[in-house]
């Protein structure tokens, strides 16, 4: 008997009074008692909607019945048979727009936990199950993988699954990419990418850190050396600034930096570890997406008293995922939407305000969300001594600018068959945010994986 | 994990070493930086490469011990190992073509300038080394620079070598007869500045070598940020050398003030930890 209740089975999480001065997670997750009780809301729909919902096609209701028959390593095997990481994207994956924006539930009440169900169960298996011992015979074949984010993690996974020898080069001292990098220990603890990296390693990939792909090697020289085959997931890695006055001053981060000096250089210890990060008692994070709600909830976990986002539309129109939102706003960010900063103001070197005008909404743009308009005469000023850019990323020109034969559009993006990653270049894959700019963990891993088929065909043809 | 293979003192704060990192060898030019973690809490830091050998594998660092990184790295010894080294990174310096340089180097500058001026007296240019520091006893690598140097001219600001005053009074005085076709000044910012405030107006085309803060050195964390000609540029990816005519120096002195006072939190920090070989709070 399907449990009827119009809502999700409420969640553990850490009260935001408390977790906003703390970096540990947010969510608790789910009791094996709770997590039977939220899958028996699954109506187990014979068209599954939600299947068609998530871009790596996870077998939603057939895990979720298992949850409900307590057979939790057996709903984990079952994610894991499309999903490699799925402790990570039911933690950071937009559900709400995926296989939760399409669950029946949804329609009078709302939809079945989805996401929070596929992190019980990755965290069940890992915290209670031992993996079976990989065994694969070598098929003489090397694959170089370029960045160790989620779409290289899978690429690289699905291959050694299949025999391959696989290296994979990244560029930090840290595997992991965004996932390390990026995502906030509150939001994706790093023992969890660990754990993924670990279970990499098991299947015999082997990691090349500090290995900048483009400068000590180039991709043709990965090929000449013996690899039968390349996949770029490099990410989009390069911050975008405004170009508005005063954007040199100190003070100003953008989000990458900030996020990497506290995440991978773990600067919310200082001075126990060397590298600092200046966080000020008023913040400006500019942009609506999750890293400007990470950047937000950083500054206020080491201390800021004042945390604004700035945004250019409105909260309807924010990238960001609902339950980053709901979480800052619950941690005390204060939202300023449809204002756009205009400058920076200084003095002495320092940031001390930034100039802000109203926006209203227009018609849609080409993106689909109302174009923001200025209001005229509604220039004002806020106080504040740290300005966080976060309103974008691009491909890291490195790979492109060192590899003959390598197609780019305009802004950056590698040019890659839609189907199997192939790029223009013969034996050359890519996936991932290098290839469609910003996105999803989600459509990272999926891109990897389908460029481990295509090129498991290529070098078995 | 990468082995120190070497080590000098070359004066009471500045140090050589020699690393083993053979893939870096075989592919750094002039004009190129790495990056460096000592250890697990380390900080990254930029450092750029005074020299290198393909054969033996080896990328050699010089380095002055002004904040905590550089006194930890200062602390190991031959045998030893950095935790992390990454490179080369940044763009080469471009020297094809030129006749008559002046390369010119303020103190720690001078290590940097050196394999500018061995690349191109190698290739037959003619080479004016003009370096100069704060006293004789913090002279640097003057013999490897007069091999590679048409003449060298070492000034002291105190005069205790023989020869007071600043690398800009000496370029001044061979402006009078030489006409560079180009000048390379590697040194601190303000040294940079001047001498570019003195060739701007001559027309002679002046290269800059930037070391602002940085922390991937790949071109994602933007913190390496400096103005040239009224854009934001990356030094790290779209540098470190840049046209010293077109830098804005009072924005690039500004922002090297960000970390100042965490810098002496940090050093206070390992003091009070005692920072004897890698022993670490």
């Amino acid at each position: 008997m399907a449990n009827m209740c119009p809502t999700k089975t409420p969640i553990p999480e850490q009260q935001p009074e408390v977790r906003n001065k703390n970096f540990e997670e947010v969510c608790l997750g789910y009791t094996p008692e709770q997590a039977i009780e939220e899958a028996k809301r699954c109506l187990n729909c014979k068209n599954m909607p939600c299947i068609s919902g998530c871009p790596v096609n996870v077998k939603i209701p057939e895990f979720i019945n298992l949850i409900a028959e307590g057979e939790f390593e057996k709903a984990y095997l079952k994610i894991t048979e499309t999903n490699s990481l799925p402790a990570v994207c039911g933690r950071v994956c937009p559900q709400e727009s995926q296989c939760e924006g399409k669950c029946v539930r949804g329609i009078k009440g709302e939809s079945v936990a989805i996401g929070k169900l596929e992190r019980f169960a990755a965290d069940y298996y890992r915290n209670n199950c031992t993996p079976e011992p990989f065994k694969v015979e070598p098929n003489g074949k090397k694959v170089a993988v370029i960045g160790s984010g989620p779409a290289s993690l899978s690429c690289g996974g699905d291959l050694a699954k299949k025999g391959y020898s696989v290296t994979v080069f990244e560029a930090f001292h840290t595997p992991g990419g965004v996932l390390m990098y990026g995502i906030p220990e509150f939001r994706l603890p790093k023992d969890i990418v660990k754990n993924e990296i670990d279970n990499l390693k098991s299947l015999g990939v082997d990691i090349e850190l500090n290995m900048v792909i483009g400068k000590i090697l180039s991709v043709d020289e990965l090929l000449e050396n013996g690899y039968d085959a390349v996949f770029i997931g490099t990410g989009a890695g390069l911050p975008k600034f405004m170009q508005i006055e005063g954007e040199d001053l100190n003070g100003v981060y953008s989000a990458n930096e900030f996020l990497t000096r506290i995440n991978l250089m773990k600067a919310y210890k200082f001075p126990e570890t060397d590298t600092p990060v200046k966080v000020g008692k008023n913040v400006a994070v500019v942009g609506g997406g999750n890293v400007a709600m990470d950047a937000a909830r950083c500054a206020k976990r080491l201390g800021a008293e004042n945390v604004y986002i700035v945004y250019r539309r409105g909260e309807a129109e924010m990238p960001a995922r609902a339950e980053e939102i709901h979480h800052a706003k619950e941690e005390g960010i204060i939202f300023k939407n449809l204002t756009n900063p205009v400058r920076i103001l200084g003095n002495n070197g320092w940031v001390e305000g930034m100039e802000c005008i109203e926006m209203v909404l227009g018609d849609a743009d080409s993106s689909g969300r109302r174009r923001p308009i200025v209001k005229e005469g509604s220039q004002h000023i806020i106080d504040v001594e740290t300005v966080i850019m976060a309103i974008g990323q691009s491909p890291n020109p490195l790979i492109r600018n060192t590899t003959d034969g390598l197609d780019v559009e305009s802004w950056g993006g590698i040019i890659t068959d839609s189907e199997t990653g192939a790029t223009s270049k013969p034996g050359v894959y890519a996936g991932g945010d290098a290839v469609t700019g910003a996105a999803t963990v989600i459509l990272a891993m999926g891109a990897g994986k389908k460029a481990a088929k295509a090129i498991d065909e290529y070098l078995m043809n | 994990m990468f082995k120190i293979l070497t080590k000098k003192v070359l004066n009471h704060q500045v140090k050589l070493m020699e690393i083993q990192a053979p893939l870096i060898a075989k592919k750094a030019e002039p004009g190129q930086f790495i990056i460096l973690r000592v250890d697990e809490n380390g900080e990254r830091i930029p450092l750029t490469i005074a020299a290198f050998d393909r054969e033996k594998g080896t990328v050699t660092i010089i380095f002055q011990e002004v904040g905590m990184t550089t006194k930890l790295l200062g602390s190991l010894n031959e045998g030893d190992f950095i935790l992390d080294f990454v490179g080369p990174l940044g763009v080469p310096t471009h020297l094809d073509g030129y006749k008559n340089v002046a390369v010119i180097g303020g103190g720690l500058g001078s290590a940097i300038a050196y394999p500018q001026a061995k690349k191109l007296f190698a290739s037959g240019a003619k080479v004016d080394s003009i370096l100069g520091f704060r006293n004789k006893d913090m002279i640097i690598l003057e013999d490897e620079i007069k091999k590679v140097s048409t003449n060298v001219f070492i000034t002291t600001d105190d005069g205790s070598n023989g020869c007071k005053g600043f690398v800009s009074d000496i370029l001044k005085q061979r402006l009078e007869e030489e006409k560079y076709d180009l000048v390379i000044a590697i040194g601190p910012l303000m040294m940079m500045k001047v001498i570019c405030d003195i060739t701007r107006p001559l027309g002679i085309k002046t290269i800059v070598s930037m070391n602002p803060i940085m922390i991937d050195g790949t071109g994602m964390c933007g913190g390496c940020r400096v103005t040239v000609d009224g854009e934001t540029k990356f030094a790290c990816v779209d540098g470190p050398d840049f046209d010293g005519h077109l830098v804005d120096f009072e924005s690039a002195m500004n922002r090297q003030k960000m970390y100042r006072e965490e810098e002496a939190v940090s050093s206070d920090h390992k003091c009070r930890i005692g920072l004897g070989g890698n022993q670490r709070g």
